[in-house]
């Protein structure tokens, strides 16, 4: 399979993100940090109480306000009650408030997120209507409220908090389970004979356990916060020692003994961050977000050990006195950090003379939209044009300053896109869009530029120019929208447009319509053209040359009927063999019992 | 499946061995629209369509025409909201959730998108095995089977440990076919199979098909927009422009002598591999529209061969 050694690369690669969640987390700084430091913590609530030295509320007068000692490590407070034994006693309360809350608002949230998500309808608005009335509670006076009514009970407080914050929940899981029920391996499993339990446990659950997993970390936090508060207040349980109760006793006694305020602060604060900072590390490990992605390669790029050999070409004496476009031994490579390089161009050359369309063609992966965005200079982040030269009208581009490549683009170059209508920015009308590239490049004012617009929508065969102009772009359809675009691409009068599938997202009705614009509007203005298509139809249509790519490299290039007459790559024959067009059709039916 | 329902021929076919398996009649489907007026938004209106067993039927039409939407009817996945779908002379349009999951062994799907329709966290063994563990197939006979399904997609053994990423389209492609085939089903509704696949990768999936067609005698709805996958893949093609067919008879004449204006401009916009031919087809083209603006509106009845 030619794909072998790509999805080799590819493999290798993603194997090494594969390793453990868990294992990626310690190897960060941070995450390890906060994942000992709760471990800790949560080993302190479990055994802590069995093992302190003293009852956290046994009074004792003759150790008010003791100094730290060594019966007393962290001295004794306005009751004489030893502090180390209420802060590791409070550790488990605390902890264990705080949990009720997450497990309140998760067993709320997450299942209601998920049916909503998951079967929309009724439910759904019914859910989202009660997350958005909850979320407009204010939680604290509701809290107070509830204390007034069920008395201080940490556990009943932390459970109605649960319940306030499970719309967080709720919201997270419903979104994401929304984007996927759409997915076609839903459908898919719904067909296999799934029932609704199994395709939420098998295929949704797993989109939803990574959020769930981030909001949990941050309900605890706050849990703990809100708890700390309440208690500080002094609205909580008196009997139970909490670092809130700890804190407001310290508080009182602020001038007599600081460091009765110092301890519980302390544990609340390092809680409450490293909770904070493990659900940001959990993300990072993710998401992969962090600084990893812009690592640089310490090496240059090296051309790759094998070179590409050098193209069929059908006319070698075909030199171009005043080639608009003149791309030589391009090669475009994308830096992988650590792994080094992965050259997606490779030793790339092609002529484009005033007035020619020139169709590069390939399968995916040959590079062809990478070259053609590296004429643009448009290359995604981490790519860059490694060698080789690009000269537009014998000026070089590559390296040209950002500012000056931008002027070219508008003016002299212009570019059509493969996807119409995700090129067209929803929240601005056609003629916003249109209009705005004619003021800022040309300096037209707005009554021309307006005038233009509509000239050019007439131009590339809109009905109702004026319509159309007014419209925002959810109104009008893919091949309307690339009509659009190609009056914007022409707007300027470039030399040269790039066409990048230009017809790949439209319907073959609308694609003729496409391939008869482009071909007026290049037979009236002379405008030079590189195609980039996969389709030999559309080359066959249009184009005057042909150049055709693997792998990065173009293997054979030539004019178009020379080149469709007898192709001599092996590769390019290999393709032709593919077609359909002249492939004899399937024939009648004939029942099982007949063939047999 | 008993089939005690009397076989109806009201269109003339023969009885016996070419009795359809597969026989849609007059289907009408709608979507619920959205907001407070929640009106119905027709995509079919009275489709009829017949396949026998072991038979590839071709639909075509290009985006919006409800081909797609004729496929998820038949998949119990689109609201129908009139005629019937009979399958193996029972009616299905309006089955229950758990006949719907019964008739998952006889009807299946292969969809358009390889990256999408195959769940990204689940290894290509967990993906081959669950709709057999869904109809109580034991762990044991689930792995053999599920050898077999990737000999025969072609796939190597070792791919049931990995995961979809480390797959090429054409290859997810022949994981979803090798799932579709699991329970050895008696249709398969291919909803644009090829169309996200390269060229030299989409004759080889084509070929896949064909091999599995004559090797099991599934049948085939094939949906397409490309009349030269369609033609070479089906037995008989309809055609369908707006929720309706215009066009029906077998592959070579409507794919390569079509009657209908529509399936004729389908037949000439679609661009052919020959610089000379294809300046031909762009004038004939021209013409055909020409003498469409003319006032010659198209006829709203189907033509059927």
């Amino acid at each position: 399979m030619t794909t072998a050694p790509d999805t080799l690369a590819v493999r290798v690669r993603r194997g090494r993100q594969q390793r453990s969640l868990a294992h990626r987390i310690l190897r960060s700084p941070l995450g390890a940090a906060s994942l000992i430091y709760l471990a800790a913590v949560t080993l302190i609530a479990i055994v802590g109480p069995v093992l302190v030295p003293y009852d956290p509320m046994t009074a004792s007068l003759q150790d008010v306000f003791a100094p730290p000692s060594p019966e007393h490590l962290l001295g004794a407070d306005s009751a004489g009650r030893d502090v180390l034994s209420r802060l590791v006693v409070a550790t488990s309360f605390s902890l264990l408030g705080a949990l009720i809350t997450v497990v309140v608002a998760a067993g709320v949230g997450i299942p209601a997120g998920l049916i909503a998500g998951y079967r929309g309808g009724w439910f759904d608005s019914l859910s989202t209507w009660i997350a958005g009335l909850l979320l407009s509670l204010p939680a604290i006076v509701v809290l107070l409220a509830a204390r007034a009514v069920v008395g201080p009970s940490l556990w009943l407080v932390m459970g109605i908090f649960g319940v306030l914050v499970s719309p967080s929940y709720f919201r997270v899981v419903s979104s994401a389970v929304q984007a996927v029920r759409a997915e076609l391996y839903i459908d898919a499993a719904k067909v296999a004979g799934l029932g609704d339990a199994r395709i939420i446990g098998r295929h949704i659950l797993s989109v939803v356990r990574a959020p769930a997993i981030l909001m949990t970390s941050g309900i605890f936090a706050v849990g703990i916060a809100i708890q700390a508060s309440l208690d500080f207040l002094g609205l909580g349980d008196p009997t139970m020692p909490t670092w809130g109760s700890m804190l407001s006793e310290g508080f009182r006694n602020i001038y007599r003994d600081p460091t009765l305020l110092l301890w519980p602060s302390i544990a609340i604060a390092l809680t409450c961050v490293a909770f904070t900072l493990f659900g940001t590390s959990i993300r990072d490990e993710l998401e992969r977000t962090g600084d990893r992605g812009r690592a640089r390669s310490a090496a240059p790029w090296a051309a790759p050990a094998t070179r590409p050999a050098a193209p069929e070409r059908h006319d070698s004496g075909h030199a171009e006195t005043d080639p608009v476009l003149t791309v030589s031994e391009l090669s475009v490579a994308y830096d992988d950090g650590e792994s080094g390089w992965t050259t997606v161009v490779d030793g790339v050359s092609l002529n484009i003379a005033k007035g020619e369309i020139h169709a590069l063609i390939g399968e995916s992966g040959s590079g062809k939209t990478q070259t053609a965005w590296s004429i643009l200079g448009l290359l995604p982040q981490g790519g860059s044009v490694v060698a080789g030269s690009i000269k537009f009208h014998g000026d070089e581009l590559r390296g040209l300053d950002p500012h000056r490549l931008s002027q070219l683009r508008g003016r002299h170059i212009g570019y059509v896109p493969q996807e119409p209508l995700s090129n067209l920015d929803p929240s601005f009308t056609i003629g916003q869009q249109l209009t705005e590239p004619l003021r800022v490049v040309l300096g037209m004012n707005r009554a021309a530029a307006r005038d233009r617009a509509l000239q050019l929508l007439e131009r590339v065969g809109i009905v109702d120019p004026q319509r159309t102009y007014d419209s925002y772009p959810h109104l009008i359809s893919g091949g309307m929208a690339q009509r659009v675009l190609i009056a914007g691409a022409v707007a300027c009068e470039p030399d040269l447009i790039i066409a990048d599938e230009p017809t790949t997202a439209l319907d073959v009705t609308v694609q003729a319509e496409i391939l008869d614009l482009l071909r007026e509007l290049q037979s009236e203005a002379g405008v030079a053209m590189l195609l980039v298509t996969h389709n030999f139809g559309v080359v066959a249509d249009l184009a005057d040359r042909i150049s055709v790519m693997r792998n990065g490299s173009i293997v054979e290039t030539g004019p178009t009927a020379e080149l469709f007459d007898s192709p001599r790559h092996d590769y390019t024959k290999s393709l032709f063999d593919a077609l359909l067009d002249d492939a004899p059709a399937r024939g009648a039916w004939t029942p099982r019992e007949v063939r047999a | 499946m008993s089939t005690t329902l009397a076989n109806v021929d009201t269109d003339g076919t023969p009885s016996g061995s070419s009795t359809p398996l597969l026989e849609i009649r007059d289907l009408s489907v709608a979507y619920q629209g959205r907001g407070l007026a929640r009106r119905r938004i027709p995509v079919l209106h009275g489709v009829s369509l017949d396949i026998r067993p072991g038979e590839t039927v071709g639909l075509v039409g290009e985006s919006g025409s409800g081909k797609s939407t004729l496929g998820r009817a038949v998949l119990g996945l689109a609201p129908v909201t009139g005629g019937g779908i009979e399958f193996d002379g029972e009616d299905i349009a309006h089955a229950s959730a758990a006949r719907r999951r019964e008739l998952a062994a006889d009807i299946q799907v292969v969809f358009q998108d390889p990256y999408s329709s195959l769940s990204p966290t689940l290894s290509i063994g967990d993906t081959l095995s669950e709709p057999l563990r869904a109809r109580g197939v034991t762990r044991r006979d689930a792995e053999a089977r599920i050898a077999e399904l990737l000999d025969l997609v072609h796939l190597p053994k070792d791919a049931v440990r990995r995961l979809p990423r480390e797959f090429s389209g054409g290859q997810r492609q022949r994981v979803a076919i090798a799932r579709a085939l699991a329970l050895e089903p008696r249709l398969i509704v291919c909803d644009e199979p090829v169309s996200a696949l390269d060229l030299t990768t989409q004759a080889r999936v084509l070929e896949l098909f064909l091999e599995v067609q004559n090797r099991t005698d599934v049948a085939y709805l094939f949906i397409s927009h490309d009349l030269s996958v369609v033609r070479h893949m089906s037995h008989r093609v309809s055609v369908l422009y707006r929720g309706e067919i215009v066009e029906s008879g077998d592959g070579a004449s409507v794919t390569s002598a079509p009657e209908h204006p529509y399936t004729q401009r389908l037949l000439l916009a679609a661009p052919v591999a020959d610089p000379a031919v294809q300046a031909q087809r762009r004038e004939a083209l021209a013409r055909a529209r020409a003498t469409e603006t003319s006032g010659n509106q198209a006829p709203a009845k189907g033509t059927t061969r």
